[in-house]
């Protein structure tokens, strides 16, 4: 039986048809594993990252006019199956009766990264690594810091009465 | 114009001869049990494929392995795709590698000019086996600790040397890191490069002398 005497309707010859199906059904194949691939291989660069979001520190009433609120709260940031946590601080001071009138410091001294107190004494927040000094507002009294103290520059008070920061990766 | 690019491809890389050579070989009347070379080789490639792409997220450290996995499979998009498809196919893999050598058996095929293909393809199912029990170890889970121990034993018992031999697969006395590092290299360097080199004269010497036919009654 010869191939010539198995053409199909179409003068598809047993061996075109046989090249054609096994071009299809590879074809197929390689989409099925191909296409998945693609998928699996950029999954991360489609996936939203968590590096920044609103962050509630304390309640507003809490918080008395004049005097540093400390606060504290801590970061996990998951990659694939690694979760790393990283620890922040910061005060908040408010002026007024003003619910944005205030200023909140984060607490890193801008010298090496150690974290300042406050000092009710010193009227200060005081670095204990090289003592350096920074007034209520974060300004400069005296050690190697080169800039005052790094602001959060964003937040609000929600309907609860709770201060949110807005946190960014540095 | 695609002929033409065609055409210029094919005086300086011979495609047509090699088409002919390779895929138009002349065949002995088969049937479906001659395939299983060509799937062998299908899913030798698949596995392949499939694994390259888990190692884009999977980490042979005892800390990671798990959790890696666990990602593949719930973390990553399609990943449990990839790793069932990898999972399934070295199943398949070697249970088609074993038929057809029962095939090449059967039909006798073995004999000569084909001895030496025969030697390969015996090794290639060792090297299929030995890709399934480093495998096997790489998911770091109860199941896979507990049966590379007791393979590892087995090994152990080996008379005279079998201290040593038990040794060098663990990388020491106890399965621990060391072992599965090494199973991690075995599984995706060492074995693969020693498949597919095999692989490679395996197909060289069935081109170089045809497939065999069935044997007739007078055989």
């Amino acid at each position: 039986m010869s191939e010539e005497m198995v053409s199909g309707a179409g003068g598809l010859s047993r061996r075109d048809f046989i090249k054609v199906t096994t071009g299809i059904v590879g074809g197929l194949i390689g989409a099925a594993i191909g296409l998945p691939a693609i998928a699996y291989l950029l999954d991360p660069a489609f996936k939203a990252g968590g590096k920044e979001g609103w962050i509630a520190i304390g309640k507003l009433a809490d918080m008395q006019i004049g005097v540093p609120y400390p606060f504290s709260f801590t970061r996990v940031q998951v990659n694939g199956w690694e979760r790393t946590s990283t620890t922040h601080g910061g005060y908040a001071i408010r002026n007024s009766d003003d619910p944005q009138d205030m200023i909140i410091l984060n607490s890193r001294c801008t010298h090496l990264g150690c974290t300042v107190n406050w000092k009710d004494e010193a009227q200060a927040y005081v670095c204990p690594c090289h003592d350096a000094k920074f007034s209520k507002e974060g300004v400069v009294l005296g050690g190697p810091p080169p800039r005052p103290l790094d602001r959060y520059g964003e937040f609000r008070v929600d309907d609860d009465g709770v201060l949110e920061i807005f946190y960014k990766e540095a | 114009m695609w002929k033409k690019i065609y055409d210029w491809l094919d005086e300086r890389l011979g495609l047509n001869e090699m088409y002919k050579g390779l895929l138009d070989r002349p065949e002995p009347r088969g049937n479906w049990w001659n395939t299983l070379g060509s799937a062998s080789l299908f899913l030798f490639i698949l596995q392949g494929v499939t694994g390259i792409f888990l190692t884009v997220y999977y980490t042979p450290s005892p800390d990671h392995a798990y959790d890696s996995i666990s990602y593949i499979m719930n973390g990553v998009a399609l990943g449990w795709l990839i790793r069932g498809i990898h999972h399934w196919g070295a199943t398949l893999m070697v249970i088609v590698v074993f038929i057809h050598l029962l095939r090449v058996f059967v039909t006798a095929s073995f004999k000569y000019p084909r001895e030496l293909t025969w030697f390969i393809g015996v090794g290639l199912l060792l090297l299929t086996l030995g890709m399934g029990f480093t495998g096997y170890l790489l998911p770091w889970d109860q199941k896979a600790y507990w049966a590379t121990t007791v393979g590892t034993q087995i090994a152990g018992t080996v008379p005279f040397i079998g201290d040593v031999v038990l040794k060098a697969l663990r990388g020491g006395t106890d399965l621990s890191a060391l072992t599965l590092q090494r199973f991690f290299a075995a599984h995706i360097w060492m074995l693969p490069a020693a498949l597919a080199g095999l692989i490679g004269a395996h197909l060289y010497l069935i081109i170089r002398h045809g497939e065999s036919s069935w044997p007739t009654k007078e055989d």
